[in-house]
């Protein structure tokens, strides 16, 4: 923080006559209203272009089909989780803590080659406030426009705008909420319930919540999500380093700057015309000028505004512009920023990221669709049966994560002359998870006495050659 | 419910709860009004710490939204307090309980099931057994419930009967079958070993109970023993082989329950049996038990079904 509370105390305190002898220091500002100008250019586009991709796929996912289901949906009830051909069930959640760690690995990567990229494209709270803005500006206007409208005092026509906004806002938000419970419950139905207002408890509320959250944090809280509530935007620091690309002002080109006549040459003036165009842009209501700030979400409105204001007044463009903090010291060409880019931080970053994804979808590729579980009958160590043989009884969980049927063969190894006293081949429905029963026996002094460490093994008799293998324990009484 | 010994400490605890709310409050309200002070010359009371040169901490009260979700904690302790059970043995005006909670899922569960096996219920136990989905069902009840004692395979253990052999202590009829799990069973065997005599007369015994059944004996030792079987054929029939209505064993067939070589035979006798097999109509109730019976009698009766 630039400004000492101490100095604000003293100016409060001379302020005031006469001085009080307690005083609460007060260091709560209230929110300015940000009007961000609209901005247009090649960053604007790709902004766009981020909130159509993330949206169409958001909004657009449950309404696919696959195999005579929704293709993404996540059943918490029946704990099975289906993407597209995947099913995957309780016993696979290591897939998610694989991917959040991605998640978190494509961040850092991200972040250190160009900074804020997520929090200015990408980050839902950037993409839901740009459709916000996007319904504020069609409903009440430009920038000025929208100022005016506020400051006027109540008609029947400021009532009608900011209604018809809210409503719009409102609609989003709802089916936004829809979508997301959509995920949960399968769409089709929720759009019947809905309609017949037959929704569960537990629907109405998240439906409401995450729309409610829409609305508020797009609508209402917009940049102070990112100043004050987003941790990233807090950490985000320690993956940036003076060859992260960032959305700089180029302080020797641009200064002095100052206002000057379309006619008359700038005399002594650098190329900032101070025209404040980079400010009325900016979400967050800061002044790129000053520097990196934290409040700086990396969206690129700026260099957008800049860009046409330089256009106009037939300056180059790039007074604002992604550069680093190196290249800004030592004048650092394209090219030279571009190698730097390939620095220790970003190489780790990147292979530890290729490493953990393709250890990922290899893992889902080898995943096999059967599980088996071993669990020895505990209630007796092992019996004597005809012949001399010894006999343990075993409790096979098999359980069939495809969503069609497999046959099985069990076989058990690890001892001479060992084998299963019971049926060897085992039909399961599909997504059926069942507990076999199954008799092993061994010859009589093929094993010695106390615990003999064998085998289960699984094939599949029908599709894809497939193998489980299990260990367990046989044991003979002494 | 109180689980308390005296009435003392639930008010105890209620008096302790009701004393830390109030004094967290009392915290708040002092702590929300506490002000900086500001000396003569324009600086303030700070804590002392400083950093950064000119970055010193000043002694503020917390943000005022943080203050109120304090507030808020307060007012939802004293609702919840109010409501749910918590203080002291006070069990609240909702009158929550968590065996509610079990017995309302129990509820839906059988709302769930419920008519899958009252469907059952209304059939003949040979014509459920007939039913393969009502076979699975048995079968998971059965590993779920019967299987600890009579194995997974159901073939039983050392004191735990086979259920997949056509041998029965307490009658194998489907409907026998169902009243043993219904009400449980309690196998008796007194000690014998006075009855009988000397250790010798319990060996001689032995030897003769072997050779009801065929198996290896010492033929001097069964002859002797033949005359004092008597005082077993009260139970266990003059032929030996058993009586269902009271559960004694028939010893002509070679199934052993604790096992059938003289020496364990001749342990029973001296220190006699006391098996039970517990009553399941509580638990289960008796549309699960009527499928259990079915299933268990599936076992010995239908081909293939033990395997």
């Amino acid at each position: 923080m630039a400004k000492s509370p101490l100095r604000q105390v003293e100016r409060d305190t001379m302020r005031s006559e006469p001085a009080p002898k307690v005083a609460v220091i007060n260091m709560y500002a209230a929110r300015e209203e940000i009007y961000p100008r609209e901005a247009d250019g090649r960053y604007a586009r790709w902004r766009w272009a981020c909130v159509w991709l993330t949206q169409l796929v958001f909004y657009g996912l449950p309404w696919l089909q696959w195999n005579g289901r929704q293709a993404v949906l996540f059943d918490l009830g029946a704990r099975k989780f289906y993407i597209f051909g995947l099913v995957l069930w309780p016993q696979d959640f290591i897939y998610l803590a694989t991917l959040l760690i991605i998640c978190a690995y494509s961040l850092f990567l991200f972040t250190a080659v160009g900074g804020r990229l997520w929090c200015g494209y990408a980050c839902p709270q950037t993409v839901y406030t740009e459709i916000f803005m996007w319904i504020e500006r069609k409903i009440e206007g430009s920038r000025s426009a929208r100022m005016r409208l506020d400051r006027q005092p109540w008609s029947a026509a400021k009532l009608g705008k900011k209604s018809a906004k809210h409503a719009a806002w409102g609609a989003v938000a709802l089916w936004t909420g829809f979508t997301f419970v959509g995920y949960f419950t399968p769409v089709k139905t929720l759009l019947y319930e809905t309609l017949t207002l037959g929704l569960g408890p537990w629907e109405w509320f998240w439906i409401l919540f995450y729309g409610f959250a829409t609305y508020g944090n797009a609508g209402w809280m917009r940049e102070q999500v990112c100043k004050y509530m987003c941790p990233y935007a807090r950490f985000q620091s320690s993956m940036f380093d003076k060859d992260t690309l960032i959305i700089t002002y180029d302080r020797a080109r641009g200064e002095p700057r100052g206002a000057r006549s379309k006619h008359a040459p700038a005399q002594g003036l650098g190329d900032c015309i101070d025209c404040s165009m980079c400010v009325q842009v900016c979400p967050t209501g800061i002044d790129i000028r000053n520097g990196l700030q934290y409040e700086c979400i990396g969206c690129a409105a700026c260099i957008d505004a800049c860009n046409s204001v330089m256009d106009k007044v037939g300056s180059p463009r790039g007074l604002i512009r992604y550069s680093t903090e190196h290249a800004m010291q030592n004048k650092l060409t394209p090219q030279q920023i571009r190698r730097r880019a390939l620095r220790p931080r970003v190489l780790v970053y990147g292979a530890i990221l290729l490493l953990i994804v393709g250890a990922f979808f290899g893992s889902l590729a080898m995943r096999t669709p059967v599980k088996l579980d071993v669990i020895r009958d505990r209630g007796s160590m092992g019996r004597e049966v005809e012949n001399g043989m010894i006999e343990n009884v075993y409790r096979l969980q098999i359980m069939n994560t495809d969503e069609f049927p497999h046959r099985l063969r069990i076989a058990v190894s690890g001892i001479a002359g060992i084998a299963l006293a019971t049926p060897d081949d085992v039909s399961l429905a599909a997504t059926e998870s069942r507990a076999v029963p199954v008799r092993v026996r061994v010859p009589h002094g093929s094993a010695h006495p106390g615990s003999n460490r064998i085998e289960f093994e699984l094939e599949a008799l029908d599709g894809r050659p497939m193998k489980v293998e299990e260990k367990a324990v046989f044991i003979v009484p002494r | 419910m109180a689980d308390f010994t005296s009435g003392f400490w639930s008010i105890y605890i209620a008096v302790l709860t009701i004393l830390g709310i109030a004094g967290c409050a009392i915290l708040l309200w002092t702590q929300s009004k506490a002000k900086v002070a500001v000396k003569a010359d324009g600086t303030v009371d700070t804590t002392g710490h400083q950093w950064d040169e000119d970055l010193a901490e000043l002694n503020n009260p917390m943000p005022r939204w943080w203050m109120w979700l304090f507030y808020i904690t307060i007012v939802f302790g004293i609702a919840y307090l109010l409501l749910y059970p918590g203080l002291g043995s006070f069990a609240g005006k909702l009158g929550w309980r968590s065996t509610g909670e079990y017995e309302a899922e129990l509820k839906n569960a059988d709302a769930k099931y419920g008519p899958i096996f009252a469907k059952y219920q209304h059939e003949d136990l040979k014509t459920v057994a007939a039913d393969p989905q009502a076979r699975a069902i048995g079968e998971r009840l059965f590993l779920t419930y019967c299987a600890q004692c009579h194995g997974s395979d159901a073939r039983g253990s050392k004191g735990f009967p086979n259920l997949t052999d056509r041998d029965w202590l307490h009658g194998g009829a489907p409907e026998q079958i169902e009243q043993t799990i219904l009400h449980g069973q309690h196998g008796q065997m007194p000690p014998m070993a006075a009855a009988l005599g000397s250790d010798k007369d319990v060996e001689n015994v032995a030897h003769y109970v072997l050779s009801l059944s065929g198996s290896t004996y010492d033929p001097i030792k069964a002859v002797l023993g033949k005359p004092k079987f008597a005082a077993c054929a009260a139970c266990h029939g003059a032929d030996g082989s058993g009586n269902q209505a009271i559960g004694s064993a028939n010893l002509t067939d070679k199934v052993w329950l604790y096992g059938g070589s003289a020496d364990t035979i001749m342990e029973t006798i001296r220190k006699g049996r006391d098996n039970v097999m517990p009553a399941w109509q509580d638990f289960l109730g008796d549309a699960k038990v009527h499928v259990l019976a079915a299933y268990v009698w599936s076992l010995s009766n239908i081909p293939g079904a033990s395997d």
